[in-house]
């Protein structure tokens, strides 16, 4: 507040002196316009936060890997798996060969099937500066320098990249050896406007090529999985949307069954948007486990032991909100306390609509 | 009105409410008309109509409703006054307009992409409502007041703006697209997604406003000698970051607050976003907090973990940016149905990151014979361009296909080019021909052809 008046004062009052000095003052040695307020170096400090493979902006501090896997698994292991093995995003770790190290290329690369971070990545520092900017993802820059150099060494770790008694800090950041450091090119023709193009068109008019052969076709089953196309084009003028919904299989019939099956609106929201919008389906399915257990599985397992629909409803909700681990593995699930009670109450009477 | 009751010259008529009576004014007030539920009636079966068989017979009965001598309700009644929707919305007869996501491309919401339903629209301006999305930590809602732009690094003067001070410097409006690089990413391999607002919808054009950055790099004097990139960095909380060359940010590079006449839209980067014309939409990093003036590349890990391409030797290409040469045909296109024999529009969108679009040629037999198409006016750089052809169709199998060149002599390759030098695990920069197949029941389905 006090920073934008001040920033709002002194603006005005530099833009009258520069009208002033444009008379005089051209080109980049003097400001032409003298807006805004000058970036002290404690402002820069403060946001200035990334970290570049050449050491520029290298941040003071260290952490070893063993603290590090504290670190990972209070906040990081809910998404990405005790051993960064989860698939939700890009896999943390896993495919790295131990003859990558001297190589530089990570050879699953060639594949093209084992892109994890470990294969992928050419220096330490990006993972470092991601880490610090970005993640937690629902807490982003929470974590201390020191948390982040120690997480940091842990999943280079996990990726057999430093022992398990490395220490990670400002000087051996730069000297970590990534697997795939030699795996990058900038030798093509889209860095710059006039970059020369790799593939060439061509610009025949007539009987061009033989018969045409269809290599691909969208399979039947698939034709309706976006969703009815009929109801995502305009329904007027030459071209409709086609009724998808007669792809599936049992075609009309089932179609029918679809608009009158959907979860249902409790207090006027859905509740398969809310865990949607509240990313819980980074960890949970409907049926499936992923990170955590199945909803399916949760709503057996309080409606089998709490005879009193009510007492239920608030035992999980209370269970949501406080977070907890150990009841169905050793991956800690956050206190969720950013949800709404209305709307977690809705959650939890859907998720219990799934054992009736 | 008699010529008694006519007031004398310079007096003031009386408003309008004085000719309806109060019940019809209370109706107008409130927009509750009877009309609204017969309209809705209507639009329902001409719904039901199209979507069970759209055969030319029913639609023509389906509209005999409309026909004379029948005069519609709402030309026999008075309509809302102006202002009841302070921001006008669309139709709600356009429901079928929307942004949509595609089902299991992503785990959550707050890191995907919603795609712009390119099927639904008309020359060249995205709608900013409908404006694919990319987020990856969600929409930072910001407000104006409260937001910065800090721009330092190798400059004399490091430099604090907020939205006032920006909003001062001179100010430029150019029409360009965006492309994210991943655009028909899902096409490299096989066919799998139906329409285009899947295959080609991580796509859209406005007129953006706002000051050149070559203005703010000289406003604060950046070191011409030593200066060769610039970081920029958004304030959501991806903090997301970019490597910009100091060769784009001094052509045409752009510091944007306004699309399409009005602030940009949270989902766009309200307040303030990088607009880097022709290059991959990553790099027109939005809710623009931060610009650092470097020596080198930042490698960031939207630079080395992501928008690379991985070629088939399993090198990766890195820092990728330009969007070359690419079109598709929007009507018909895949997903949608032919309404009958005859004569038809085939028409759609043609761009290039290098420059202008000089040329768009059409095949309806899958790329033996090519025609020119018509590029409709104004024909722009970096910029979609409007194509259009006649085409009438007489019921047998098509294959539709349009080939974009611009101005630097590239022609849009064909996906089995593509395949030859890049392999199918690129994922980014995806530029094919795109081909749809009419079937001789009307349908057009997208299919890959050799």
């Amino acid at each position: 507040m006090s920073r934008s008046r001040k920033a709002f004062g002194a603006a005005v009052a530099a833009a009258t002196l520069a009208a002033v000095a444009s008379a005089f003052a051209q080109g980049g040695d003097r400001p032409r316009f003298g807006f805004g307020v000058p970036a002290t170096p404690q402002d820069i400090a403060t946001w200035d936060i990334d970290m570049r493979p050449d050491g520029h902006g290298v941040k003071k501090g260290r952490g070893t890997v063993q603290q590090g896997q504290a670190v990972y698994d209070a906040k990081c292991a809910v998404c990405h798996g005790t051993f960064g093995e989860s698939n939700s995003y890009l896999v943390i770790a896993g495919g790295v060969e131990p003859e990558d190290l001297k190589t530089g290329r990570a050879a699953g690369l060639k594949s093209g099937e084992v892109r994890t971070v470990g294969t992928k990545l050419n220096y330490a520092t990006t993972l470092w500066d991601y880490i610090y900017r970005a993640m937690p993802w629902t807490a982003p820059q929470s974590l201390t320098i020191d948390e982040n150099y120690a997480v940091t060494a842990y999943v280079l770790h996990l990726n057999e990249i430093v022992p398990a008694d490395f220490e990670l800090n400002d000087q051996t950041i730069l000297t970590v050896q990534m697997p795939n450091r030699n795996g990058f090119t900038t030798h093509h023709g889209m860095g710059s406007v006039k970059g020369k193009p790799d593939v060439q068109g061509t610009l025949c008019m007539k009987d061009c090529a033989g018969p045409v052969k269809v290599t691909s076709t969208l399979p039947e089953y698939a034709r309706n999985a976006h969703g009815n196309l009929a109801e995502q084009k305009r329904d007027m003028g030459p071209f409709r949307g086609i009724d998808t919904r007669l792809y599936e299989p049992g075609g009309a019939r089932v179609a029918v069954a679809d608009t009158e099956g959907k979860a249902p609106a409790q207090g006027g929201i859905d509740a398969q948007e809310l865990i949607t919008r509240n990313a819980c389906v980074v960890c949970h399915a409907v049926n499936a486990r992923i990170v955590g257990p199945s909803f399916a599985e949760i709503s057996a397992r309080y409606t089998s032991r709490y005879a009193v629909r009510a007492e239920a409803e608030t035992l999980l909700v209370n269970k949501i909100k406080a977070g907890g681990s150990g009841v169905w593995g050793a991956v800690p699930m956050p206190p969720q306390s950013n949800v709404k009670d209305e709307e977690m109450k809705t959650i939890v009477k859907w998720i219990f609509t799934l054992t009736q | 009105m008699s010529q008694q009751q006519r007031p004398a010259p310079g007096r003031v008529i009386p408003a309008p409410e004085n000719h309806v009576t109060p019940e019809q004014y209370a109706q107008a007030r409130t927009g509750r008309r009877g009309f609204m539920q017969q309209a809705a009636l209507a639009t329902g079966g001409m719904l039901a109509a199209a979507v069970g068989a759209p055969a030319l017979g029913q639609t023509a009965k389906a509209a005999a409703a409309a026909e004379p001598p029948h005069l519609p309700s709402w030309t026999r009644s008075l309509g809302p006054g102006v202002a009841v929707t302070g921001y006008g919305l669309p139709s709600k007869f356009e429901s079928a307009v929307q942004r949509r996501q595609s089902p299991g491309l992503t785990r959550t919401p707050q890191s995907s992409v919603s795609f712009t339903p390119l099927q639904n629209l008309f020359g060249i301006i995205t709608p900013s409502g409908v404006h694919f999305e990319r987020h990856h930590s969600g929409v930072a809602e910001i407000n104006p007041h409260d937001h910065r732009l800090m721009i330092h690094g190798l400059v004399q003067r490091p430099l604090i703006l907020s939205m006032d001070d920006i909003l001062r410097f001179p100010s430029v409006s150019r029409m360009h697209f965006i492309e994210c690089g991943a655009n028909s990413g899902m096409e490299w391999g096989n066919v799998a997604v139906p329409t285009v607002q899947y295959t080609h919808g991580m796509l859209a054009c406005s007129e953006f406003t706002g000051v050149l950055l070559s203005t703010l790099l000289e406003e604060v004097g950046y070191d011409k000698a030593r200066g060769k990139y610039i970081l920029a960095e958004g304030a959501d909380g991806s903090a997301l970051t970019r490597t910009i060359p100091v060769e784009f940010a001094l052509d045409d590079v752009m510091v944007v607050y306004g699309q399409n006449g009005e602030m940009l839209r949270p989902e766009n980067g309200y307040p303030l976003r990088l607009l880097v014309p022709g290059v991959q939409g990553v790099s027109s990093v939005k809710w623009l907090r931060r610009l650092e003036v470097g020596d080198k590349p930042w490698n960031t890990r939207e630079e080395s973990l992501h928008y690379v391409d991985l070629l088939p030797d399993g090198t990766h290409r890195q820092y990728s940016g330009v969007q070359e040469v690419k079109s598709v045909i929007t009507t018909p296109s895949g997903g949608q149905k032919l309404t009958t024999k005859g004569f038809y529009e085939i028409s759609g969108l043609a761009w290039s990151g290098r420059g202008k679009i000089r040329r768009v040629d059409v095949s309806t037999d899958g790329g033996r014979n090519w025609r020119t198409a018509v590029l409709q006016d104004p024909v722009m750089t970096k910029c979609l361009t409007r194509f259009r052809i006649d085409w009438n169709w007489d019921g047998s199998p098509a294959y539709l296909q349009s080939r974009a060149v611009d101005d630097t002599g590239h022609v849009q390759p064909a996906i089995s080019a593509l395949r030859a030098v890049r392999g199918t695990r690129s994922i980014y920069h995806n530029n094919a021909i795109k081909t749809w197949a009419v079937q001789p029941n009307g349908e057009v389905w997208n299919v890959q052809v050799a």
